[in-house]
């Protein structure tokens, strides 16, 4: 009787819960279903969700082959997100094992200055870093960009965490044999930490996929523009072609929809995880 | 034919001590696995930081090269304070952070425990509503813009549908633009928010809930007198990083109003961008990156302060 009340009421809050998150989705909602409208049927109302009149080939090889060309910008997308999210993992992982694994003296030192880095805003330092890529000659490359972003304290306090709980037991079981760190590092340790690396690099990839200040900072010709920036564009070319504008916004989002779709378990857990240990 | 070796006299070896003892050598190698991290922190913190403390005391438009910096002490800052878009600016962040840290805090706790105790398809909702976290904010920004179209955007047709005949101008009129800003950002974020607070609702023993049933406690006691100050941890933690993540708002300010209209959405970061690379005043923009430091380096402190007083 009771679980059979229990159930009633659970039914109640998820039909309740249900609508909540279709409400708080409509957005994206409108998004896709204004991405095949032609564009005088875009706003006009009530809202026809799913068009009468279909346009959406033409959305698309406009967004996609157009004077702005999308598939240039995700090509950059893809080699900055690539690029940065490989050279992240080899950074913070190494610096993880050597803050856990290899005991040597100012190891803890190293370890709180990091720590006190975190609270340093990214915007504090933008002046200074705009000229130090100005004088590494690295102004308006993606270069510039990925060397922006491949530190990253926070992805190496995770590996850390992780870390610290693999047993030191494989180690000296490979120290007794002979494995120098470099040895023990890359056949032991990164097979062990596979599945938070994994968690890693999708949230690396996803976050520098989104990232905006940079790119618009330091990019400056058309063809290096990533996605977000390539909004920009769009937003200006096409100021009053709403349908073109969602097609676009469908275009950046659907990559990460997809991954994230795939991989949710590990994305939620990831960013879970951060904030825990907090 | 090779020649006999001669077998090396004990006494040239004993002298000379190995300089890589296991002790040192195995230093090294911590070293050299902190080295990139380091040598990136270095650059990009330390020096950077300095490198900004400098300029800030001194007026460079950047195009006169490294000898055109000239020192000016404190002018930077004492025209900082009196110059209105900045005071502007420390305002609309702070209304910015009301709107955008204490608010979505409760509504994503609550919608946590809903989540976490009371439905069925648990998956589907952390997903649905983490959709819009994981979308780009750009693309996500392009959206709202439409949606907020003074005139012929759906949400203000439907106000209209409903009655009510001047609805606001949301991202162009002065009295709006923050509150939209907020909204759009608060939206983004919220699947966020709920994530953390449900991995730190799996870290509340049941046996607690359970007592406290056996003691006649219902669903509004349990929720305040367990979850809440069980959970306080995980909200530091939220407060801390939404605090600070508030005074950092720039990408949905930048693609859409630019601070306007009229400076109502004016923030520091923006003016930071504004000031360094439309302006090239780089010394005038590195005073107000030094502003923001402080202003994120009190929020800090004092939130730790709360914490521990606790």
């Amino acid at each position: 009787m009771q679980l059979i009340r229990k159930n009633i009421s659970k039914a109640i809050v998820t039909v309740f819960m249900g609508a909540l998150s279709i409400v708080f989705l409509i957005p994206l909602v409108w998004m896709v279903s204004a991405a095949f409208k032609y564009e005088k049927d875009v706003m006009r109302f009530p809202i026809q969700w799913i068009p009468e009149k279909i346009n959406v080939a033409y959305n698309f090889k406009t967004v996609w082959m157009g004077k702005v060309p999308f598939y240039e910008f995700y090509f950059n997308s893809f080699k900055i997100a690539i690029i940065t999210t490989i050279i992240t993992l080899i950074i913070s992982s190494m610096s993880a094992y050597a803050l856990t694994k290899i005991n040597f003296k100012g190891r803890n030192l190293v370890f709180m200055a990091l720590l006190s880095f975190m609270i340093i805003p990214d915007q504090a330092t933008l002046i200074p870093r705009f000229l130090l890529i100005r004088w590494f000659g690295l102004y308006n490359t993606h270069a510039a960009i990925i060397f922006m972003s491949m530190f990253s304290i926070y992805f190496t306090f995770l590996l850390r965490q992780f870390m610290i709980g693999v047993s030191d037991e494989f180690i000296e079981a490979a120290r007794i044999d002979g494995a120098g760190h470099v040895r023990i590092f890359s056949s032991i340790m990164v097979p062990l930490c596979k599945p938070v690396l994994a968690t890693v690099a999708i949230i690396k990839f996803i976050w520098t996929w989104n990232d905006y200040q940079n790119p618009l900072i330091f990019l400056l010709d058309k063809d290096l523009y990533t996605i977000p920036l390539g909004m920009t564009l769009f937003r200006d070319d096409f100021t009053n072609n709403y349908a073109i504008m969602m097609t676009a916004a469908v275009s950046a989002i659907i990559p990460l929809l997809i991954v994230f779709i795939a991989l949710q378990k590990q994305v939620i857990n990831g960013i879970a995880l951060g904030g825990v240990k907090g | 034919m090779e020649a006999v070796k001669q077998p090396v006299p004990d006494i040239q070896r004993e002298p000379r001590k190995k300089f890589w003892t296991p002790h040192r050598k195995e230093a090294m190698i911590g070293w050299l696995f902190l080295t990139p991290e380091i040598v990136g922190m270095l650059f990009l913190n330390v020096f950077a930081l300095g490198f900004s403390l400098y300029l800030s005391l001194s007026k460079w438009d950047l195009l006169s090269g490294v000898k055109g910096i000239e020192f000016t002490g404190f002018d930077n800052y004492v025209k900082m304070f009196h110059d209105p878009t900045i005071i502007q600016a420390v305002k609309n962040n702070v209304i910015y952070m009301i709107l955008t840290v204490p608010i979505p805090i409760a509504i994503a706790l609550v919608l946590a425990v809903l989540i976490h105790n009371s439905v069925f398809f648990k998956d589907y909702f952390k997903v649905a509503f983490f959709i819009p976290y994981i979308s780009s904010i750009i693309a996500v920004a392009a959206v709202w813009s439409a949606l907020f179209h003074p005139s012929l955007g759906p949400i203000n047709q439907f106000l209209m549908d409903i009655g009510i005949s001047n609805p606001p101008k949301w991202l162009v009129d002065p009295k709006t633009s923050l509150l939209s800003i907020a909204i759009i950002s608060s939206w983004a974020s919220l699947g966020y928010t709920i994530i953390i607070y449900m991995a730190g609702l799996t870290n509340i023993s049941n046996e607690i809930y359970e007592a406290a049933e056996i003691d006649g406690a219902g669903p509004m006691k349990k929720f305040f007198a367990i979850t809440v100050p069980m959970l306080r941890p995980t909200t530091f933690f939220l407060l801390i990083t939404m605090l600070i993540g508030s005074f950092k708002v720039f990408d949905v300010i930048a693609y859409l109003t630019e601070g306007g209209p009229n400076n109502s959405s004016m923030v520091l970061v923006y003016r930071i961008y504004e000031e360094g690379f439309k302006y090239h005043n780089m010394g005038y923009a590195s005073a107000i990156s030094w502003l923001l430091f402080a202003i994120i380096g009190i929020i800090t402190a004092l939130t730790w302060k709360m914490r521990n007083e606790d």
